[in-house]
């Protein structure tokens, strides 16, 4: 097996969780990646739409933003962002969403907004964007972060965007009708919900990585499942895709 | 009805201290060159509207022009943070900054109220996150026919637009191509508006029974700049300069650096320059 580095196993085990009927609001970055490395594998008719109003779009190299000229000279068609947000999203015709952030939670709430207090903060991050309703208007949630004790935390700063919220059924008690986050795909291991407590717990660890290496790396005691798979190894293809992937994007990112 | 000016009459006779001014432009057709101008024209104490802040707003924010700032996601995208932005939340340089927050879908709705004549924006949204918390625009409304609870907040009412376009015709007739973002909607929400064009055009060219056209009767000023988006893009025109969003990142990042790139690039340059800009990396893109 040819060597490979964490986050290049974070993206493809992202990957291989998109099937070929997926519709997909994708985000920047980590996302970005994964969902066009389904679809340059397995999931060659994946639908991939970005919040810049591109529908069905099949970039060949990644976009720098989230609405490089690429994503529009690839899509099915290209609509307002109003419509984007009202008709799409919030119209319930997205399957799966992906987010990530700054900071985790062990419920999968999200923070991108501030660390430290709002007013006075430590670090003014972008914000939400469309993750706020991302996150209750997709079909379900799944989100890609590297592990670290500054990002997987006890408590947010801010809570940006939810995912299970306290726990058990406050998410539906708020009237929201979607699964929320269903995986949460790491550097070091895969977790999912408990069925009742909805405490992110890992279910599956990438190989070579450790059950103490993961509590080290969250700020939270880690539950783990009853049954923790490995997760497969990346295959030789399925790198040179992504490989292949990044470097046309970094010479296309370079040129222009 | 739109009037064909330069740039500079534009900016002088459209955007005045202290107005709330929209430069829409999601990522594609960002107007870089009008915004360059208001700089020049020491605009101060200006309420700006915007869904992505992007550079041009680091680029007000870090030169004195804002008094506040209403947004939904302030960064460089793909890149990380905006340093001026920044700069001016954490530490209040080069002074304070007031700002109201929301998501993409609120900004988005409140575009669209604001174009439909609307006092306010209703949408499912804002559920269970803090940021109604901290901008008490937000607020909720129930359904009368369903009892179910939605977010409102205030319809966007702009006192001017700025968007970049493609091209117009003679009489000001403004033609849009590719991601379109929020343009067509800042224009219809507000009360005056700035609309740079890379061409203007004896007749718009063959399009699409549906194509996105705003009639010259709601738009102000017309001004042909080419290259007026650089470094973001014009579908058909010019690409995106990426490297040169990575690079704003190190300009940005200090004070100083950003003065300078400011000083040589903005205050000593006119609107002129951005056609060779866009000719130059359209030359090396191919």
């Amino acid at each position: 097996m040819a060597d490979y580095k964490p986050t290049e196993m974070m993206t493809i085990a992202a990957a291989r969780l998109l099937k070929n009927d997926d519709i997909c609001f994708v985000g920047i970055g980590q996302p970005s990646a994964a969902c066009n490395l389904a679809r340059l594998t397995h999931a060659p008719e994946i639908t991939l739409i970005y919040e810049s109003g591109t529908l069905a779009t099949k970039p060949t190299v990644l976009p720098l933003s989230i609405g490089d000229g690429e994503l529009c000279d690839t899509a099915l068609t290209t609509v307002s962002v109003p419509e984007m947000f009202r008709y799409w999203l919030q119209g319930g015709r997205i399957k799966v969403g992906f987010l990530g952030g700054a900071q985790i939670d062990k419920f999968a709430n999200l923070n991108t907004t501030v660390v430290g207090p709002y007013d006075k903060p430590k670090v003014r991050l972008p914000g939400g964007g469309g993750a706020p309703e991302i996150a209750t208007s997709c079909g379900e949630i799944f989100i890609i972060m590297a592990q670290g004790k500054r990002s997987f935390v006890e408590k947010l700063d801010f809570v940006t965007s939810i995912g299970h919220v306290s726990g058990g059924d406050s998410r539906q008690k708020l009237g929201v009708k979607t699964k929320g986050p269903t995986k949460l795909i790491t550097d070091l291991a895969v977790f999912a919900p408990d069925p009742q407590t909805k405490e992110m717990i890992v279910v599956s660890i990438h190989p070579g990585v450790t059950r103490e290496q993961i509590q080290e790396n969250t700020g939270w005691p880690v539950k783990f499942a009853a049954k923790v798979d490995e997760t497969p190894a990346p295959t030789a293809k399925e790198l040179d895709v992504l490989r292949e992937l990044h470097a046309r994007t970094n010479r296309a990112h370079a040129a222009a | 009805m739109a009037r064909i000016t330069s740039l500079s009459e534009a900016i002088a006779g459209a955007v005045h201290d202290g107005d709330t001014v929209a430069l829409e432009g999601f990522t594609h057709l960002i107007p870089h060159a009008a915004c360059h101008e208001i700089i020049r024209q020491g605009r101060k104490d200006l309420t700006l509207v915007r869904m992505t802040p992007d550079l041009v707003y680091d680029q007000m924010i870090g030169m004195g022009c804002v008094k506040k700032l209403v947004f939904s996601w302030g960064g460089n995208p793909g890149v990380g943070s905006l340093h001026r932005f920044r700069d001016a939340v954490e530490n209040g340089w080069p002074h304070k900054l007031e700002i109201e927050e929301h998501s993409h879908a609120a900004m988005a709705n409140a575009y669209e109220a604001g174009a439909s004549g609307l006092p306010c924006a209703i949408f499912r949204g804002y559920i269970g996150g803090d940021l109604p918390k901290v901008n008490a625009k937000i607020k909720r409304v129930t359904c009368p026919f369903t009892g179910e609870e939605l977010a409102a907040i205030p319809s966007h009412r702009p006192d001017v637009a700025v968007i970049h376009a493609q091209r117009a015709d003679r009489a000001g007739n403004v033609m849009i191509e590719g991601v379109l973002g929020v343009q067509k909607e800042a224009v219809l929400a507000s009360k005056r508006s700035v609309v740079t064009v890379e061409e203007i055009v004896d007749e718009l060219p063959e399009r699409s029974l549906n194509a996105v056209v705003l009639p010259h009767w709601t738009v102000g000023h017309v001004a042909m700049v080419p290259g007026g988006a650089f470094p973001s893009y014009a579908q058909g025109y010019y690409p995106r300069n990426n490297s040169f969003y990575k690079a704003w990142d190190d300009i940005a990042k200090d004070r100083d650096s950003f003065h300078a790139w400011m000083k040589t690039n903005v205050l000593d340059k006119g609107p002129d320059a951005f056609a060779q800009y866009a000719r130059k990396h359209k030359a090396a893109a191919e």
